[in-house]
């Protein structure tokens, strides 16, 4: 099978294509954006407890290491099959980044910054919000763009559990031995992976301030 | 006003960092706080705007007890710079200043042109730097708008903490005198840490001199430099110290109170004789006024009265009459130039009511000089 062999199956195919798409975007992002409304405010909330942060990494570390293919299976008896299991396996799996580089956006902050805040009669709000929330950001983002590129390659495995996404084309292809199905579900994973974390790219662009960024010039 | 009254910090129940101090800063005043590392200087400092909380003891702004006002409401009304400068790198310039008025509901109008008027006082002109971000600046323009943005609300005081420490020291000159000129328009209380005496010396109206959580001397500089209050503040005054500073000493710090005088109405016979018996090679001429302290009529030295045998003159006739007076508190560079330039020999040295207290001659100053002098060596 050539190349123009692959792109006829890619027009016959083209509306189930866009149908795995359209699921595998909404399992994986539907996961990153829960993640990221539960770890950024908890890493805000825990930065300033050394203990409860060292506490709450581990736990995030160890469901960090458990396989994925486990850790949907472990999702099964809490929520049956389909995109629940899957959405809640992702969502644990987007945890660590996301905490782990709001920890380091904020820890970061120069403590000198937090002084003259504090001196100047900045509340404790006030400096989360206008302080370390913009100065920590270009990091924060940096974990949910991990969080993003990972979770959409993981959510081709949700497949197993009946979740659907761009894996029914690659295990559906490797017990057929289809290796234009197999193709298709591997290519648009990674476009989808690559264009996310492009897009990310421009949002973190636009929220970080221009005199945080490296690139322009210092005197 | 400021008063610290019977102040202690301890940690851990352990400790005095800060014992039993008590200060009162005047209003418009240039007050200096200065000790080696850990001698409780910030500690002191970082209390008034409740960074820190006393232990023991009280704080009052005003007459009025600062526990009693929210922290947040006090600390936007007291300027605060610290060495570190600690601008907002992820705001413009004019964000920065704008800060503490902006969280105090000020009119944004208001604001902006305060914002202007600051930077112009600190000379960044508005064109040119609003806009930029803080790491475009370099470290002297930075803690300009540092001290810009302290300055924002209006405050009445601003606290300092080694604010121009991490500068070099062409910048540094250039930034304490322009706090000393903002310090005088603006009639503002700074409080100002510092370990540099250089600096202290230069801006403080008065300076405090710390010593393990104590206040050891509090006094203008001139009075630190010239009765130090125990061996430790000599020592960290620096025994050199003087001559850094030479506009310290005054008139009356190097005249001599020990000279020989004579009546206006006596002989000529009679004035050699006093000179003789005195060993004086001039005399002071002086009556006594009607408090009965002296006035100065002139001098005369042996110049004048050699060679006058007439018995009926007076030493008043020939005296020289029109003599440089001194003022008491004219420094001694001013006074050494003058002497200088009319080549002057005695110059005698007044009070503000004319009233003579004491005579200045090249071995006045010399002697004044060598007590200073460090490390005499014997002969």
């Amino acid at each position: 099978m050539g190349f123009f062999g692959f792109l006829e199956y890619l027009s016959k195919n083209s509306e189930e294509i866009i149908e795995k798409v359209q699921e595998h975007m909404v399992l994986s992002l539907t996961a990153v954006i829960l993640a990221c409304l539960v770890a950024i405010p908890l890493g805000f909330l825990i930065v300033n407890h050394k203990k409860l942060s060292a506490v709450v990494l581990n736990i995030a570390n160890i469901i960090q290491t458990i396989p994925s293919l486990a850790l949907f299976a472990f999702a099964m008896p809490l929520f049956g099959i389909g995109t629940k299991p899957a959405i809640f396996a992702l969502f644990l799996y987007a945890l660590l980044p996301i905490i782990k580089n709001t920890l380091i956006g904020i820890r970061n902050v120069n403590p000198a910054i937090i002084k003259a805040a504090t001196g100047m009669g900045m509340s404790k709000a006030q400096i989360m919000f206008k302080i370390e929330v913009p100065m920590a950001i270009s990091v924060i983002m940096g974990g949910v763009r991990i969080a993003t590129v990972t979770s959409i390659g993981v959510t081709t495995i949700a497949t197993l559990i009946a979740a659907g996404g761009l894996g029914d084309f690659i295990y559906r292809g490797l017990s057929m031995y289809d290796v234009p199905m197999i193709l298709t579900g591997a290519l648009f994973s990674a476009l989808l992976a690559l264009l996310a974390d492009f897009m990310l790219g421009l949002l973190e662009k636009k929220l970080t301030s221009k005199g945080l960024s490296r690139a322009s010039k210092t005197n | 006003m400021v008063e610290l009254k019977n102040i202690y910090k301890t940690y851990d129940d352990k400790v005095n960092v800060i014992e039993n101090l008590n200060l009162i800063i005047n209003d418009g005043e240039f007050i200096v706080l200065i000790g080696e590392s850990g001698c409780g200087k910030t500690t002191t400092m970082q209390m008034l705007n409740r960074l820190i909380e006393p232990t023991k003891g009280s704080i009052l702004i005003n007459g009025k007890d600062i526990r009693s006002v929210n922290k947040n409401e006090l600390r936007r009304n007291i300027g605060y710079v610290i060495q570190d400068i600690g601008l907002f790198p992820h705001r413009t310039i004019e964000e920065n200043i704008s800060t503490v008025p902006l969280l105090c509901k000020m009119d944004k109008k208001e604001v902006a042109k305060k914002v202007k008027d600051l930077m112009k006082t600190v000379g960044l002109p508005y064109d040119i730097y609003a806009k930029r971000y803080p790491k475009e600046l370099s470290g002297g323009q930075q803690q300009r708008i540092g001290v810009a943005r302290a300055l924002a609300n209006n405050p009445d005081i601003i606290l300092m903490d080694e604010p121009f420490s991490a500068l070099d020291p062409i910048t540094r000159e250039q930034l304490q005198d322009e706090i000393l000129r903002l310090h005088d328009d603006l009639g503002i209380t700074v409080v100002f840490v510092t370990h540099d005496i250089d600096e202290a010396i230069k801006l403080g109206d008065r300076i405090a001199i710390m010593e393990k959580g104590v206040i050891v001397q509090l006094d203008t500089p001139e009075e630190i430099l010239k009765n130090p209050a125990n061996d430790f503040v000599a020592d960290f005054m620096g025994k050199n110290r003087i001559w850094k500073t030479p506009d310290l000493l005054k008139a009356g710090d190097v005249m001599s109170d020990k000279f020989a005088k004579i009546s206006p109405h006596r002989s000529v016979a009679q004035a050699i004789e006093v000179m003789r018996k005195h060993d004086a090679s001039v005399l002071v001429v002086i009556q006594q006024n009607e408090n009965g302290k002296d006035k100065l009529l002139g001098l005369v030295g042996p110049n004048r009265l050699r060679n006058v045998t007439d018995n009926s003159i007076k030493v008043k006739d020939m005296m020289k009459s029109d003599v440089t007076k001194i003022p008491f508190d004219m420094t001694l560079t001013e006074v050494i130039g003058i002497r200088d330039k009319n080549n002057i020999l005695y110059s005698p040295v007044v009070n503000e009511d004319g009233e003579l207290l004491g005579i200045i001659s090249n071995t006045s100053i010399l002697n004044v000089l060598s007590q200073i002098i460090p490390g005499k060596e014997e002969y």
